[in-house]
């Protein structure tokens, strides 16, 4: 019987809600592999309960493997991947999300498998049995298509590239038996950086500025609209991240975060290839900018050629009567 | 401090990408190389903590053709002791290239390895934690700030809306991200002493790997946009096409 594993995440607890997107790219890997036949097993880590993971059956996975152990309630990368080792020897794939974590993560499992991994997949097919991905290289200048050979097959998807999807399957919880592992690293903790917890590489809107911004404090005006817009969180140019104006963390582009969300406004940026390269992949472009020249015009769906002091303030103001 | 790091020679990030007549990779006709991005923070890393420790080694590694030595050269000139290229042919996996870096990496007496956190070319974040698990060392990724104390590093990496702290002791694998320091640039003293420091060239066999490309293509055009229009008066018309036509809002 084929197998997909789905590697969830879970932060304090609480399951992460990109985990519902690797689990809709499993599903749909199942379903197009041995003419439909694979199960899908989500594998949640965690010290004890995670909250959100009985609804995984809701979402697509035929089984729920909870892998409990002290050390879990933290991201713990040699025990969860001696747990993934174990569980992937019998898989047929192993999909996780190009997250911080799942780039951290598959890679060693899929060293200690032997086999390849495919990263920051945006589509996939099966060819002859083989998992044949698509992925963006050269920051998202190209396309490469890569034919998995070796069984399992490990990829990363890309956040915000395959929606959650409801699909109801069993969802039967097993308890997974966990080997014996040496911890070599040890995570003590997280902190929490300024600017909020929605993240640029996985928020649905994402607005980001640049230099025309002029000064940090004017950054505000960029908050003001994602708090209007919602589910949205504010990115920045490299430029800006340089002058110290926004943390690194914030940064779309080459040598920052590529996002690709459904939404992505970008104001006082002038659209170096640099820059695209991090955004280009974004559903829905706008763009503000007074130079009618700028670069980023270019790929914008949508653009407004003007003042973005002016421009900015009157669209959080049309977004805050929409939303009302 | 015996320090390693793993560098790539990769296409300058303003590249215009020309897919090859293969279709399976790009046209190097008139593309500028450079150190890969990431690897510069790793190099900048290894030498500063060589000079603190006073005493030790920096070593580079390449896997790839003859032309990474030129790459090499400049990782020498910012201060690098000596380099190794293992020389072979092609484009392998993360996996096959890990292979061979833990193979040349065994008990040469490293404690530390560096490498970037991707490859700005193949975006795979991959043969940094392949290395480590191959050699069964302790790897921390994506580092964004780093102290090595007394044979114990603690490190903070970048997760999504937080930052992550770990630790572990020596020898260990990590791999740089923006960030960790501002690399140095060569300066012209370097650049002639890098000419004449040890570059050593290994060819080496490699197995096919796990990951065949089938094809490499350019990305279809965004369809053409258009400007709705100028300054704050626009607003109302973008609100209007973001909501009925973008379905967006
Ligand atoms: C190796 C390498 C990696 C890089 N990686 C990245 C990366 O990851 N991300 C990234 O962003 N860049 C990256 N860059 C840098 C990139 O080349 C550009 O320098 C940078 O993106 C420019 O930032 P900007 O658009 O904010 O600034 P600028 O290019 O200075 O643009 C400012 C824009 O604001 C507009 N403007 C000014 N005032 C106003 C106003 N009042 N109203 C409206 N518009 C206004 C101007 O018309 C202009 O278009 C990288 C470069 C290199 C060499
Ligand atoms: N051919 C190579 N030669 C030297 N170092 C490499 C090579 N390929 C990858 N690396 C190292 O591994 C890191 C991650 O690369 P990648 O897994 O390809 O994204 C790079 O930043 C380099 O430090």
């Amino acid at each position: 019987m084929t197998s997909i594993l789905a590697v969830t995440e879970q932060r304090d607890g609480v399951l992460r809600k990109v985990s519902l997107e690797t689990l809709a790219a499993a599903r749909q890997l199942a379903d197009a592999m041995n003419g439909g036949g694979a199960t899908v097993d989500a594998v949640v880590f965690g010290e004890g309960d995670v909250k959100g993971a009985d609804e995984l059956g809701g979402y697509g996975a035929d089984r729920i493997q909870t892998a409990n152990h002290a050390e879990f309630a933290r991201y713990a990368p040699d025990g969860q991947a001696a747990v993934l080792e174990v569980l992937g020897r019998s898989a047929d794939a192993i999909v996780f999300a190009a997250t911080a974590t799942g780039r951290d993560l598959a890679p060693r499992v899929a060293a200690r498998l032997g086999v390849a991994c495919a990263t920051d997949v945006t589509a996939f097919g099966v060819e002859d049995g083989k998992l044949v991905a698509t992925r963006p290289v050269y920051a998202g200048k190209a396309l490469q298509k890569v034919r998995l050979t070796a069984s399992p097959a490990v990829l990363s998807i890309r956040p915000n590239t395959f929606p959650a999807t409801e699909v109801a399957k069993a969802g039967a919880i097993e308890s997974v038996s966990i080997p014996e592992f040496s911890r070599r690293v040890t995570v003590t903790g997280t902190k929490a950086p300024e600017g909020g917890v929605l993240d640029v590489a996985e928020a649905p809107i994402v607005v980001s500025g640049g230099r025309g911004l002029k000064e940090p404090a004017n950054f505000r005006l960029l908050e003001e609209l994602a708090a209007a817009l919602g589910n949205a969180a504010v990115g920045a140019s490299r430029a800006v991240v340089d002058a110290g104006w926004r943390d690194h963390a914030a940064q779309v582009g080459q040598t920052g975060k590529t996002v690709s969300p459904g939404l992505y406004v970008a104001v006082g940026i002038s659209g170096a290839i640099q820059h695209l390269a991090g955004m280009r992949t974004a559903k829905v472009i706008v763009a503000i900018n007074k130079d009618k020249d700028a670069p980023i015009f270019k790929v914008a769906d949508y653009g407004i050629v003007g003042d973005l002091f002016e421009v900015v303030p009157r669209l959080t103001e049309e977004v805050k009567k929409l939303r009302e | 401090m015996k320090i390693a790091v793993c560098l790539k020679r990769v296409p300058d990030t303003t590249t215009k990408i020309v897919i090859g007549a293969d279709g399976v990779s790009i046209d190097e006709t008139g593309v500028k190389f450079v150190p890969n991005p990431y690897d510069e923070y790793a190099i900048e890393a290894a030498i500063s903590l060589k000079e603190t420790a006073g005493t030790g080694e920096a070593v580079v590694y390449s896997l790839g053709g003859d032309a990474a030595q030129e790459t090499m050269r400049t990782a020498l000139a910012m201060g690098m002791d000596r380099g190794v290229l293992l020389q072979a042919p092609g484009s392998p996996d993360g996996l096959v290239i890990a292979k061979a870096f833990a193979a040349e990496l065994e008990d040469q007496g490293f404690d530390l390895v560096l490498f970037g956190k991707m490859a700005v070319d193949d975006y795979n974040h991959q043969v940094g934690p392949m290395t480590a698990e191959l050699l069964a060392l302790p790897c921390i990724t994506a580092v964004a700030h780093l102290d090595v104390t007394d044979g114990t590093i603690t490190a903070d990496r970048e997760i999504e809306g937080a930052l992550e702290s770990s630790t572990c002791t020596l020898p260990a694998v990590l791999t740089c991200e923006k960030g960790l320091n501002t690399p140095r640039l060569p300066k012209l003293k370097g650049i002639m002493a890098a000419k004449k420091k040890p570059l050593e060239v290994k060819p080496v066999d490699l197995d096919g790997g796990g990951l065949e490309v089938v094809s490499l293509e350019l990305p279809p055009d965004r369809p053409p946009g258009r400007i709705v229009g100028e300054g704050a008066d626009a607003v109302p018309d973008l609100v209007n096409l973001l909501r009925t036509e973008a379905k967006a809002l």
